[in-house]
């Protein structure tokens, strides 16, 4: 039977306690927070009791929030038993942020969790293969913080070049100037400026 | 750069050696790249990098506006962007509290099926074409060809849409265009027929697919698999029918499901046929989006130009071709951007599952169990 967010919440809250922060926000799509260090005891019991039943981790993701100094990453989990889903998610320390992996749980979390250090940083203790996976091995930084700095370049080669477009503009200059100058060397000293007309045409 | 891979890969002995299959190679479907530690013939494991074709969409998502985002996600899935527009277009919907009119919303499922149709012959082509069929490739990109064009009719665009929109759809279908899609299902009915005598029942090509890389329907949900994958496991799911969106719920239409047609429920040949099956079904869901198409507006009579939603995040899931795509989107209230735009695709969850997979398979394999899963390199990196 498809379990409402708010009786999820309620059958969680009701084993871990304070572990477990409130539904929020009601209006659109809701979600409740899990104190990181308790995350993969609070999952295991999401997956195993048969109410529950997620069976598929449908995305690991996570949202930088720079005012808050906090990385939170996000779970979409999701019951084929039940049909219904779940978004819990952890606060994590922007300066180091590290949560447990849910690899031994949802293999799926493999992939997805080494996306998330890749583009934000954030460490799973416990995960088999912690490497990036988007950028490269010796890239610095992770790009999808707020308040990520792209470096100048890669392996010298620079992000950053000359619009080609501006050389032909100061080459055609050149070749206008020459030929203007050519043509006044040859014309007669004529006054710069048309004189003012004078008199009436009839 | 490459040393942790390698590390990965693990130590070599005497009579094994390390090869690089990938970035380019015509198999791989895109630049992917897949580094094979293999003795002769059989491979002790092969691991993907992925990575080459990140162009930062996620990032670019918040560096645009709402509406301004539509076309990014054209180049998600270049094979299926209708299925990328719809996503991103219901999350936003759902944050700004938009409602799509009943015409609007049928216009999304044509084209969306149109779509599944181009996407599914891309792959059942190219599938034949990597186990070494040539021939059913042309065949498959000529009719891919007509629905370009029957999609070109309506958006202007053959590959890259950018028809749907928060709201609603671009344009109404043109006058005449619902006949032709009608002819072309009529038509292509019959082509699929021909699929079948030309590349389904060959026996070499049943040969190279029964009984290879067998995903067992716990291993399909275990490692995230979504659409015809999970389907040709045996997992009995779609979206479309399951939770429905959109206007998916006035359609009839079957969910083929794996069988084990020619060897194992689950293998390659389970995941190849399954497509075939469900191109049959988008004919039938056009048939019936055409006769009931309702009379009115294809776009919201309000949408803002500046679209500001309240603060608050929305997550949107579609039946892409390559399964349930995900579109995860967060306001803050105050910005006319997207705080974080994230893209969960089933091409990324898919290639998880090739390393655990290739462990004794043969090299030549590695290309058919590749072709079957419908990775496209794009919707990997995004």
């Amino acid at each position: 039977m498809a379990l409402t967010p708010e009786q999820i919440q309620a059958a969680v809250a009701a084993k871990f306690g304070d572990a477990v922060g409130p539904l929020a926000p009601p209006a659109k799509d809701p979600f409740f927070t899990v104190k990181a260090d308790r995350l993969l005891e609070v999952c295991r019991f999401l997956k195993a009791e048969p109410t529950l039943a997620f069976d598929f981790l449908e995305d690991v993701t996570a949202t930088d929030h720079l005012k808050e100094n906090q990385i939170k990453v996000v779970y979409h989990l999701f019951s084929y038993a039940h049909r219904h889903g779940v978004v819990i998610k952890v606060e994590l320390d922007r300066a180091a942020p590290k949560v447990a992996s849910l690899e031994p749980l949802w293999k799926t979390a493999d992939w997805l969790e080494r996306e998330v250090y890749d583009l934000f940083g954030v460490t799973f203790e416990g995960h088999p293969d912690m490497r990036r996976i988007m950028m490269p091995d010796d890239w610095v930084g992770h790009p999808l913080r707020k308040d990520y700095q792209e470096a100048g370049g890669y392996e010298d080669i620079s992000n950053v070049r000359d619009s080609s477009l501006v050389e032909y503009r100061r080459m055609d200059d050149a070749v206008r100037e020459a030929v203007e100058a050519k043509a006044k060397a040859a014309a007669p000293a004529t006054p710069s400026t048309p004189l003012a007309p004078t008199g009436t045409v009839h | 750069m490459d040393e942790l891979v390698i590390q990965k890969v693990g130590p070599v002995t005497d009579e094994e050696m390390i090869l690089n299959m990938g970035p380019q190679h015509p198999s791989t479907h895109g630049v992917i790249r897949f580094v094979v530690k293999a003795d002769g013939e059989i491979m002790k494991v092969a691991v993907p990098v992925v990575g080459y074709l990140h162009r930062a969409i996620e990032k670019i998502g918040e560096i645009v506006t709402f509406p301004q985002f539509m076309p990014y996600t054209d180049r998600a899935d270049y094979l299926a962007a209708m299925f990328a527009n719809e996503g991103y277009a219901l999350a936003v919907e759902k944050l700004m509290g938009l409602d799509v009119p009943p015409r609007g919303q049928y216009c999304r499922a044509i084209s969306c099926e149109l779509n599944r149709i181009a996407s599914h012959l891309v792959s059942v082509g190219t599938m034949g074409q990597d186990i070494g069929a040539l021939t059913p490739f042309v065949h498959a990109l000529r009719e891919r060809e007509s629905i370009n064009d029957l999609i070109e009719e309506l958006c202007g665009a053959r590959l890259t849409y950018n028809y749907h929109r928060i709201g609603g759809v671009a344009f109404d279908v043109p006058d005449g265009w619902t006949d032709k899609c009608l002819r072309f299902c009529d038509h292509f009915d019959k082509i699929l027929d021909e699929y079948d005598r030309l590349l389904t029942w060959n026996e070499i090509y049943v040969k190279r697919l029964a009984g290879m890389g067998i995903i067992p329907a716990a291993m399909a949900i275990d490692y995230g698999l979504v659409g015809p994958n999970l389907r040709g496991s045996g997992v009995d799911w779609d979206l479309r029918r399951d939770l429905p969106y959109g206007c998916y719920a006035d359609f009839k239409f079957e969910i083929p499901v794996g069988k084990g047609w020619a060897g194992k429920v689950g293998d390659c040949f389970d995941r190849y046929y399954v497509r075939i099956l469900e191109m049959r079904e988008c004919t039938k869901i056009i048939r019936q989006a055409i006769e009931k198409l309702p009379p009115g507006d294809v776009m919201h009579p309000k949408v803002p130009k500046k679209m500001k939603p309240a603060a608050g995040e929305a997550w949107s899931r579609v039946e892409s071709a390559r399964g349930e795509m995900g579109y995860y989107v967060t306001a803050d209230g105050v910005s006319e951007k997207a705080q974080r735009v994230r893209i969960r695709t089933g091409s990324f969850t898919a290639m998880g599952i090739v390393e655990p997979l290739s462990r004794g398979m043969m090299i030549a394999d590695l290309v058919a169990l590749i072709a079957s899963l419908d990775v496209v390199a794009p919707e990997i990196d995004r």
